[in-house]
């Protein structure tokens, strides 16, 4: 059994009926069960949740610090390829976008990551575009292997790999996967990507699984928001989350919530999500996924992430850059997308600390992965 | 009660409270929950410090003449990574004491028996003084005291939880059958549930996510002492035992014995 089989036992537009019709007395019922499964997601999801967020909020707060107590990890992205392939509408490094296309040398990630390690990050995360030619497994091995030494954790965002290629990453020193599928919409999911690898919807769909199989130890997974309606997306989120840590229970399971930035092309949001809805959706998937990570990246302005701390968030990056090099040399232009969020670390950290909460560097050892260690 | 001390891997302590340092929302807060405890030793996340760094924020701040550093091996999914972290602390100069934890489901954390049970025969051997973490099985307690564990740690009730005594019964057993101190661990979320597992006849307690989310950690600290200290006198006087019936105090019968 895949992720497949469950997705196909829906509509997307049959589902958003469904969700649309949840009464103020199933969200009422969802709120007081002890643990929500589908049927209640469905509730905590709809229109008529909307007037109940702040009991959301609460539920959502008081289940993440009785998780994972008062502590907020940190990452940074480090980009080291915006070459690509894939046609993607919504992406800066879209192939259809006619700028620099720049691939860091070892030496250069080095560099980059020197200079997050000196910052404090002791997670990273290496995000590529896809790109065959300029980025392949061998090379991603070289950069997890080169490393190593400087971060406890060392997760990838790359291109969708088969099962071989995360077992080989593993080996090289990486422990984590973030692999968003954008769009459950599989019809949406084909205007969207038109061309490139990435226009295959099952091989990205079963990219997670592939990637427990292989013995990641953390996988993240999430939607775009912006591209399809956030309530259905959402609802087959959770449903995705559920199924993986039930799966490959000994990965840990986390969910992002990027939302569409501007970038390089020129797109916009298809269905826009509201700060409101933003809540909503966070703390539905808190409550179904009490034990799962949630992540909130750099996208988001800094006044509302400062809000959104207390309701769920695990983890968060800090004084992201999304240009390949652009830690180390601030004159390379060429973003992903533009963050929000334009704070240091060190402030971030700050803020953190303001809000009652201890910021995390390190949460994990390299040496779980060092076989070399072994005597 | 002068001389009811809780000898561990051949040390002796007077407090029978452990404290987990996780979640806490900052050092100060772990501190407070620390002092206000008044435990003598203190289980530290090696995934979460940087070991070697004796400047490392959170390792700073314990104070290692008083509190006996416990590493545990938190985040180790089978018995080769967490005999990595034991060994990895005691290169960088820790005592070879550690809490053995192998967990490789992220959601409960519930112990993996087999590879628990591996784990520790090994440490044993490699000189280390072992507190396995596991679940409340009575036979698998048996086997680690027979491998040479220091303790056994059996959970009251998942991790994070604050549930309670939930396997009451089963450590119950292990308790009458233990020949190493049994160490409650996991679940405990009131002064209360400290207290119950006391009355029951555990050598100790170990608390964490308790204090680190209450807003006043050094006062849940405290009443946490308080409730460990009154479950162990209680223990010692002897507590009566329970029936279903009232016992009356001049029974219709008595005068048979006159």
């Amino acid at each position: 059994m895949t992720f497949h089989d469950i997705l196909n036992q829906y509509d997307i537009d049959r589902l958003e009926e469904m969700i649309s019709t949840q009464t103020a007395q199933d969200v009422q019922r969802a709120l007081a069960v002890e643990r929500p499964g589908p049927d209640e997601l469905m509730a905590l999801l709809s229109p008529a949740a909307e007037q109940f967020v702040e009991p959301m909020a609460q539920k959502a707060h008081a289940i993440t610090v009785q998780r994972f107590g008062h502590n907020i990890l940190l990452y940074a992205p480090l980009y080291i390829s915006n070459e690509c392939v894939n046609g993607c509408l919504y992406c800066g490094f879209s192939a259809r976008n006619r700028v620099p296309r720049h691939t860091l040398s070892l030496e250069d990630v080095e560099k980059e990551a020197r200079y997050l390690h000196a910052q404090g990050f002791r997670h990273i995360l290496l995000v590529t575009g896809e790109s065959p030619k300029a980025v392949d497994n061998d090379y991603l091995a070289a950069v997890a292997r080169r490393l190593r030494p400087l971060f406890s954790s060392i997760s990838i965002e790359v291109y969708p790999m088969e099962t071989e290629g995360y077992r080989q990453m593993v080996e090289s020193g990486v422990d984590g996967l973030t692999i968003y599928q954008e769009t459950y919409d599989r019809d949406l999911y084909g205007r969207m990507h038109p061309s490139g690898k990435k226009s295959d919807f099952d091989f990205r769909l079963e990219t997670p699984e592939r990637g427990g199989r292989a013995g990641l130890r953390r996988i993240g997974i999430g939607s775009l928001l912006g591209l399809g309606r956030f309530r259905s997306e959402g609802f087959l989120t959770g449903l995705h989350a559920l199924f993986l840590s039930r799966h490959y229970w000994r990965t840990q399971v986390s969910v992002s919530f990027p939302r569409i930035r501007p970038a390089d092309g020129g797109f916009s949001p298809l269905h826009p999500v509201s700060d409101r809805q933003f809540v909503q959706l966070l703390c539905a998937l808190r409550l179904l996924l009490p034990d799962a990570g949630l992540v909130l990246s750099t996208r988001e302005s800094a006044a509302l992430r400062d809000n959104l701390l207390p309701l769920g968030i695990t983890q968060m990056s800090a004084g992201s850059c999304t240009a390949p090099g652009g830690y180390s040399d601030p004159n390379h232009s060429t973003q992903q997308f533009a963050i929000d969020d334009d704070r240091s670390p060190a402030e971030v950290c700050r803020l953190i600390r303001a809000k009652g909460y201890e910021a995390v560097w390190k949460d994990w050892d390299g040496a779980f992965l060092d076989r070399t260690a072994e005597q | 009660m002068t001389n009811d001390s809780l000898v561990i891997g051949g040390r002796t302590f007077t407090s029978r409270l452990l404290v987990g340092t996780g979640k806490f929302s900052s050092n100060k807060a772990m501190i407070e929950a620390m002092e206000g405890s008044g435990c003598e030793i203190v289980t530290v996340a090696l995934r979460r410090v940087d070991i070697e760094n004796p400047e490392d924020s959170m390792l700073s701040h314990i104070d290692r003449d008083r509190y006996l550093l416990l590493p545990n091996t938190s985040g180790a999914r089978d018995a080769e990574e967490a005999m990595r972290l034991a060994r990895l602390a005691r290169a960088a100069g820790c005592e070879p004491w550690v809490k053995l934890e192998v967990t490789p489901d992220p959601y409960y954390l519930l112990p993996d028996p087999i590879e628990t049970l591996k784990a520790a025969r090994i440490l044993v051997k490699e000189g280390f003084t072992v507190l396995p973490y596991i679940n409340a099985d009575p036979v698998l307690a048996k086997h680690l005291q027979e491998a040479g564990t220091a303790t056994v740690m059996p959970l009251g009730a998942p991790i994070g939880t604050n549930r309670g005594l939930r396997t009451r019964d089963q450590i119950r057993i292990i308790i009458e059958q233990a020949i190493v101190p049994v160490v409650v661990d996991a679940g405990l979320g009131a002064p209360s549930h400290a207290a119950e597992a006391m009355e029951m006849g555990a050598d100790a307690v170990l608390v964490n996510t308790a204090l680190a989310v209450s807003p006043n950690p050094g006062a849940m600290g405290a009443a946490f002492k308080k409730g460990v200290q009154a479950g162990r006198e209680a223990f010692l006087a002897g507590l009566g035992e329970q029936s279903q019936k009232a016992q009356a105090s001049s029974p219709l019968t008595g005068f048979l014995h006159d």
